[in-house]
């Protein structure tokens, strides 16, 4: 077969690129060299259109225990001679056309990531966007994603504590399924994903290797098309059970000191593991493809490159120690095979049956090696005018406010998501102490210490969409906002770049203006990148997905015990608002869902600001002087009051004291920066004197079921809460959710 | 006494019940691999565990593998001398695979795995309705009149569930249960087997300790209080 630059393009790999290709080789590539490139060197792995922009980001910081994109995860010290392993990842494509598969296996790859280094997974969260949930096409994604999340994490034996879910009609093609795992490791116990010592042997463990998820990692490199369906081999199958006797298995063959380096096979699977391995140990390896356990017979020398079967390991093991590393596997009753040796050239060597099928320079498939990296265009979109075109006085105040406020609770991207995480394992492990008691970010016991880790997935993508910069500095605030609301300090980040085609200039600038944003966010939390994944052509004929850089954030407890709930406590406390009121209705859910409007500027949001109103959180919490906090976001300021009531029925008498601000901005708009607290009246002499100089401003007190705004009688707050938990559920049932509150 | 926690391969809440029974109820516990047979430090006034979990994938009828696995032939043995056994959700299931518990347990009546709080009627719960976990996705109770009407004319109906005010309603049952059963046990009372998860409810730091009443007065005593 003659190799060509349309064989290549068969396999995604432009012109130049082959070119280099050949430049690199000195010689043109077999097609099973050529296959190996075109898994490497997709966007998937390589992160050629993205990596330079990426390197800006804040990657460093004392508490960061191995270097950002050096491991499979990262890892940052808690204390106590521990340290937290978290990584998000998208598994956005093979979602769109398998929901449920693409779900499951997302969950299992992002685990994997975790304990290939060592770690015990002890909770994941996931972040989900769907096109409107009125639609039969988002309540058949839904629930095929929701099942394969359910189906994996729980057979797995890892709770789902947290995580978002929004509807948006930008999504309707490319939904987004970004998972997120954490995990706990003893310092000095991590394992590299490092091939050494030339003689070593290299063995590959886990499911046998079928050809399901050929291609997986440049087919998640483009657009999803009508055609798109046809690439269905190119989605893997998941086997949880397997994967939990992977786990348990590795963890336990670490113990015995055999293992040199271990990394999980993912996207490109045999090919990306070994050559990522070898190049970061400067070494090669000789390896007999025929001796990989198959699930198929006649497996081609690319088809096993290339498959992504799930549930593997490549592992490298000290000479002479094979048959501790076996012993263990064997227990598990786990496939474990000798497929190869590590060498001393720097040269992959793979063979069949004695024949040579593929000769490679590790160095020059990988990441950061010889893998392209580009710079790419970008200028400002085009419907950038019609945001600057909105002027908020063309929409008019509504006269009932409560009629607004009844159908703002029932917007799925407001109303409570228990349909969805009902169906998730959230409290196995005994590690999840929000479950009885809820925080703005999820509160996990790291398990053996006393502390507690703060979580949370967060993204307005929205937001971004208005103001790419102040919308990912505004993802970035409100996770950090969410755990310090928490009772945690904000620890780093992991993220989850979503964003359509890059080779579309309009694109582009969404992505590099996202990543400035949030760069100084960081920076300002101090809270690194530790790491993450970018998904490009989240993209369809009719256009790109809303720009969606999911921010995953880590902070820490000192004790478990020091966390800060969101509800309510007592009948009689006053509750304040920390930071200032403000009539801004831009990018609101009810400007957007309620008022129709598509563009409008991003919410208030200053970066300082923000900054003041966590240091002053932080102290409330320490000082104890708040029974409770609940940051304002989506549903505004009367949706956050609501929340802060479900948990014990308890409702609120609040009045807003500034005649000057316009009512519906008041009580719905999304400005940032902004706290809810509750205080008990033996307690506001020390909270006023903890706040100092810092704005804030009274609104009223809980009451004991009654909802009062204004001096008016809005219902009991369970019938509220009855509207809040019920709406995504009667809409997926096809029920009117919208029935007169006051009837309740 | 002491406890024997059995591991299969897919249980995923062994050590959640060795935590709660070690830390939380200061009990001296045993773990037991799946693929040993010996059970001979045991005595009857012990009690062995079947926990939590997938135990092998159960891509099959759930714990229709794990009812041969050499450590349940030694388990069945153990029963049937009148040692005490408790399995908790696929140990539950495992324990009517194995007709060491009358009935079946299918899927949820909605089709879907439910994990949330569920409030419990039964032993150990006179005084006030249990607050404990629930995680399954085929924990629907059933079996036919004949073997229902034994079990409540013997008493064997160990937990129901109710709502927070301890009423049997079928608004509080979660998964379309029959007759709202959540938990059972034998005609002998050695056995016991409830979908719930006492052991999500025993450390103070997650808010609630009402498993430790469950453990405490089901297993811990060498009879069983009995509502």
């Amino acid at each position: 077969m003659e190799i060509t630059a349309k064989t290549a393009a068969q396999l995604r790999i432009t012109e130049e690129e082959f070119e280099l290709i050949k430049e690199r080789l000195g010689r043109t590539p077999n097609f099973t060299e050529l296959c190996a490139f075109s898994g490497m060197w997709s966007e998937h792995c390589s992160y050629k259109n993205s990596i330079k922009w990426l390197k800006t980001l804040p990657r460093d910081g004392s508490k960061m225990l191995v270097k950002a994109g050096e491991e499979n995860a990262g890892l940052m010290d808690i204390g106590d001679g521990y340290g937290v392993v978290f990584k998000i990842e998208s598994h956005n494509h093979p979602s769109a056309i398998e929901p449920f598969q693409g779900a499951a296996t997302g969950v299992g790859g992002i685990h994997r990531d975790i304990f290939t280094m060592g770690a015990r997974p002890i909770a994941s969260l996931n972040s989900l966007r769907f096109g409107k949930l009125e639609e039969a096409k988002t309540q058949h994604l839904l629930a095929g994603v929701v099942h394969g999340i359910s189906h994996y994490g729980n057979c797995f034996g890892v709770p789902t504590v947290g995580g978002e879910v929004y509807f948006e009609q930008k999504y309707h093609t490319n939904p987004l399924v970004n998972a997120m795992s954490v995990g706990i490791v003893k310092n000095g116990e991590t394992v590299s994903a490092t091939a050494k010592g030339i003689g070593n042997p290299v063995f590959f463990v886990g499911s046998a290797t079928g050809k399901d998820g050929i291609g997986g990692a440049s087919f998640a490199s483009a657009d999803i098309t009508a055609e798109s369906a046809e690439e269905l081999p190119a989605v893997q199958v998941g086997d949880p059970f397997q994967e939990k006797k992977l786990l348990e298995a590795c963890l336990e063959v670490l113990q015995t000191g055999a293992v040199v380096g271990m990394q999980d096979m993912g996207a490109a699977g045999i090919i990306c593991s070994t050559s990522e391995m070898s190049a970061k140990g400067e070494v090669g390896m000789r390896i007999d493809l025929e001796k990989v356990p198959t699930r198929q017979k006649n497996m081609k020398a690319w088809e096993l490159l290339l498959s992504e079967s799930q549930e593997r390991m490549l592992m490298v093991v000290e000479k002479g120690k094979e048959k501790e590393v076996l012993d263990v596997f064997e227990k598990w009753d786990l496939p474990c095979s000798e497929i190869g040796e590590v060498t001393g050239d720097g040269i992959l060597r793979f063979y069949m049956h004695g024949v040579l099928e593929a000769e490679l320079p590790a160095y020059d498939l990988v990441l950061g090696g010889g893998a392209p990296q580009y710079s790419r265009n970008y200028i400002q979109p085009d419907y950038f005018s019609k945001i600057e075109a909105f002027n908020a006085n063309s929409i008019e105040v509504p006269d009932d406010l409560r009629a607004v406020a009844e159908k703002l609770v029932t917007i799925p991207n407001i109303a409570s998501k228990k349909a969805v995480y009902v169906q998730y394992d959230s409290m196995v492990g005994t590690g999840n102490a929000s479950t009885n008691q809820p925080s703005d970010a999820a509160i996990v016991i790291a398990k053996p210490t006393n502390k507690g880790l703060a979580l949370t997935t967060d993204c307005n993508s929205r937001y971004v969409f208005a103001n790419p910069y102040k919308g990912a500095m505004i993802a970035v605030a409100e996770a950090a906002r969410n755990i310090v609301c928490s009772g945690g300090a904000p620890l780093g980040i992991t993220n989850c770049l979503n964003f359509g085609n890059p080779y579309d200039p309009q694109v582009y600038y969404q992505f590099v203006e996202a990543i400035k944003g949030m760069g100084e966010a960081c920076r300002r939390f101090d809270t690194p990148v530790t790491g993450g994944n970018v998904s490009f052509y989240n993209q369809n004929p009719d256009g790109p997905v809303y720009p969606t850089p999911t921010i995953g954030m880590v902070g820490v407890l000192e004790h478990v015990n020091d966390k800060m709930t969101l509800d309510f406590k007592h009948a009689g406390d006053t509750i304040y608002l920390i930071g200032k009121s403000s009539g801004d209705i831009n990018s609101s859910e009810y400007l957007h869902k309620i008022q129709g409007v598509e563009f409008s500027p991003a919410p208030q949001f200053d970066l300082e600001t923000e900054f003041m109103l966590q240091e002053k959180v932080a102290a409330l919490i320490k000082a104890r002087v708040i029974e409770s906090a609940h940051d304002v976001s989506e549903g505004g300021l009367f949706t956050a009051l609501l929340e802060s009531g479900f948990n014990r029925n308890l409702g609120v008498d609040v009045v807003a004291t500034d005649y000057n601000i316009r009512k519906d901005g008041y009580w719905f708009g999304e400005a940032q920066s902004r706290v809810v607290v509750s205080v008990r009246s033996n307690k506001e002499e020390a909270f006023k004197r903890a706040m100092g100089i810092h704005p804030f401003e009274e609104l009223g007190v809980v009451t004991t079921g009654s909802v009062e705004i204004d001096g008016m009688e809005w219902g009991h707050i369970e019938a509220w809460k009855a509207l809040y938990d019920n709406a995504i559920q009667n809409i997926i049932s096809g029920q009117e959710s919208g029935h007169a509150l006051s009837a309740l | 006494m002491k406890f024997g926690v059995v591991v299969f391969p897919g249980s995923n809440c062994d050590r959640d019940m060795q935590e709660a029974l070690q830390n939380d109820l200061k009990q001296e516990v045993v773990m037991l691999w799946h693929k040993d047979k010996d059970l001979s430090r045991f005595t009857t006034n012990d009690c062995i565990i079947l926990p939590g979990g997938f135990s092998y994938g159960d891509y099959l009828r759930c714990g229709a593998i794990a009812r041969f696995s050499p450590m349940m032939q030694s388990v069945i043995d153990f029963a049937n001398s009148g040692g005490k056994v408790l399995g908790v959700c696929n140990g539950f299931q495992i324990l009517c695979e194995s007709h060491l518990l009358p009935g079946v347990l299918l899927r949820n009546a909605n089709q879907q795995f439910i994990c949330k709080n569920v409030y419990l009627k039964g032993v150990g719960g006179a005084d006030k309705a249990l607050k404990i976990p629930i995680a399954h996705g085929e924990g629907r109770y059933f079996a036919d009149e004949a073997t229902l009407n034994e079990l409540e004319a013997n008493n064997q109906v160990i937990y129901r569930y109710c709502d927070e005010k301890g009423q049997i309603t079928a608004a509080a049952n979660p998964n379309g249960a029959i007759r709202n059963i959540a938990g059972i046990c034998n005609k002998n009372r050695n056995v016991f087997g409830m979908m719930p998860h006492p052991e999500r409810a025993c450390t103070s730091a997650l808010g609630n300790i009402d498993g430790r009443i469950i453990l405490k007065t089901l297993i811990m005593q060498p009879q069983p209080a009995f509502v």
